[in-house]
């Protein structure tokens, strides 16, 4: 039994269509990631499958339950970490954890020895007894992993767990993940922004769109199928429509002041290339990271999006308004 | 859903939100002069107006009681914008626990203010010379909190619609003045003109203050018991309009 199935689940708001027909599995104990760029449905897609939001059609089975006929069984069996901060600044980690095991139900002489455990998977013990207002980001974001896998759910949803977050933090909360996935077998659905990351820790990935899934399977199959290498090129009058006609090359495209292209064994073809190009001012050509499937699917760069904490900040209260 | 696991997770709710109440300590503050303050500054003042055979520091006494329930209910129900917006509802809603359990653990777990207060009252009361007994300071308790359950739901249901603080205090003013001064707290209702005396009936809390008065002073317009009767079946239909509320919000 795979521990997910979307079955033509869609959600619109109004006349906005959040979430267009998809349709997926996630299979028992695999980490799996759901990628594409702000506003594309994940949040939303999460939302459903945690019951939080009532599909508008469609229909998805999550640990064998019915998210619309069985929401009491689906919320049993799953845990959430919200992309926006959750907790009560104004408890500590140990108090919010506690409200959350009498929330979910734990035997009460077990709850101190779990929170414990825990705590100790994300390195807070020292910090328990302080309010949360006091934590750093990252140590709030880390209690709040913490108190997500306190009642040992069977599916625990991630969504963005790193964004914000500093590149030492993000590694060690992924360390975490992967861990666990490894040590418990519990099944992992995470979003995130950050490409390098899904690529070296998902099973797989579905990259979604306008609301779509467009592509669908793990970070190798997906870079493979690309098909060649990347080669950017820069320069003012380049040739493209000549480059489109050689043998070697898949795919032409802009990508603001460069123009992207997808070459075979480019090692042999860059220097034919560059014959026909005319004059180039700039030249690289690396193999294709997920990145390079990101932009092939969608047309956008996701690099963009991550940028400067300002615009970080900008999305965030935008994903709030829209709320 | 067995009875145990209701009664956990109406506790939880109730944890947070005394958890919360005690790290604030201008609430508990508050919650303690707030009383102080009206018995002696408003009660000394009116009683000063009103004929000297008559004291109406004891009339108002209950009336008092049921002000402090009606008004630090309704300001309590105003949290939940507050944790909608800090995202903490969704910790809660996602919990495997029914809307109306959540909404009854919201209900015992913001009523806790409301008590307190009238509690310190209640102890001030009794130094006055309001004369007590233990039965009636039963019947008192029970009062107030049928009176608080149906203050915090209608505090509770307002803000499951609000977006905004400022938008709940607006709102939440337009019921709780009427519910308030329709109540009989500070003066009698019986020479009201009658499209008042109307109002009256359809507000929970003139029931409550009526039963109050008859629980302490033993004087009222109707009998104890249909009062709180009519005080529960408020509460019980507030708690399904609750319910109701909380499966609408949105998050």
């Amino acid at each position: 039994m795979d521990a997910i199935t979307i079955t033509n689940l869609t959600k619109n708001y109004n006349e906005l269509t959040a979430v267009n027909g998809i349709n997926f599995s996630v299979r028992q104990g695999e980490i799996f990631g759901l990628l594409g760029p702000n506003g594309a449905g994940k949040t939303t897609t999460l939302m459903m499958l945690s019951t939080l939001l009532k599909p508008t059609s469609g229909s998805a089975t999550v640990n064998g339950f019915d998210v619309t006929a069985k929401p009491g069984e689906v919320r049993s069996s799953i845990g959430m970490v919200f992309q926006d901060p959750s907790s009560d600044e104004l408890l500590s980690g140990y108090e919010n954890l506690k409200l959350h095991a009498l929330l979910y139900n734990l035997p009460l002489n077990i709850i101190n020895k779990k929170i414990d455990e825990v705590l100790g998977l994300v390195d807070l013990q020292k910090r328990k007894n302080d309010m949360v207002r006091t934590y750093s980001g990252g140590m709030r974001r880390r209690m709040e992993i913490a108190r997500g896998l306190l009642h040992a759910p069977k599916i625990l949803f991630l969504d963005e767990p790193t964004l914000g977050l500093d590149p030492q933090t993000r590694e060690h909360i992924w360390d975490y993940i992967m861990s666990l996935a490894k040590n418990t077998g519990m099944t992992i659905v995470v979003t995130t922004h950050y490409m390098e990351e899904a690529d070296h820790l998902c099973n797989r990935v579905a990259i979604i769109d306008h609301g779509k899934i467009v592509a669908l399977d793990s970070p190798d199959n997906l870079k493979r199928a690309l098909g060649g290498d990347i080669v950017l090129l820069k320069g003012d009058s380049l040739n493209t429509e000549a480059i489109k006609k050689l043998s070697f090359v898949k795919a032409v495209e802009k990508q603001g002041v460069f123009t992207q292209i997808s070459v075979v064994d480019s090692a042999k073809n860059l220097p034919e290339l560059l014959r026909t190009a005319g004059e180039v001012t700039y030249v690289q050509s690396h193999s294709p990271d997920l990145n390079d499937v990101f932009l092939y699917y969608t047309g956008k760069e996701i690099r963009e999006e991550e940028g400067s904490g300002m615009e970080n900040m900008r999305a965030m209260t935008r994903a709030r308004q829209a709320k | 859903m067995n009875l145990r696991k209701i009664l956990k997770g109406i506790y939880a709710i109730w944890y947070r939100e005394f958890k919360v109440f005690t790290k604030e300590k201008i609430r508990v503050i508050s919650s303690v002069f707030m009383p102080l303050f009206w018995y002696f500054v408003f009660g000394g003042g009116m009683g000063s107006i009103t004929k000297p055979d008559m004291n109406y520091q004891h009339f108002i006494f209950p009336g008092f009681l049921a002000m402090l329930v009606i008004f630090s209910g309704i300001f309590n129900g105003a949290y939940i914008v507050w944790d909608r917006k800090i995202d903490f509802l969704k910790e809660v809603l996602i919990a495997p626990l029914s809307r109306t359990t959540i909404f009854l653990g919201k209900v015992v777990g913001c009523m806790t203010d409301a008590l307190l207060q009238a509690f310190i009252l209640l102890i001030i009361g009794i130094f006055l010379g309001i004369p007590f007994t233990p039965l009636n300071v039963l019947l008192t308790v029970i009062m107030l909190i049928g009176l608080a359950i149906a203050l915090v739901s209608f505090g509770l249901i307002i803000g499951s619609f609000m977006e905004s603080p400022e938008g709940y205090a607006i709102i939440s003013g337009f019921v709780v003045y009427p519910l308030f001064l329709l109540s009989g707290a500070l003066y009698p209702l019986d020479k009201l003109p009658l499209w008042l005396k109307i109002l009256t009936r359809i507000d929970p809390a003139s029931y409550a203050v009526d039963g109050l008065r008859s629980a302490i002073l033993g004087a009222s317009a109707m009998p104890y018991l249909p009062n709180l009767l009519v005080v529960f079946g408020f509460d019980a239909a507030l708690i399904a309009v609750g319910t109701w509320a909380f499966n609408k919000m949105k998050l």
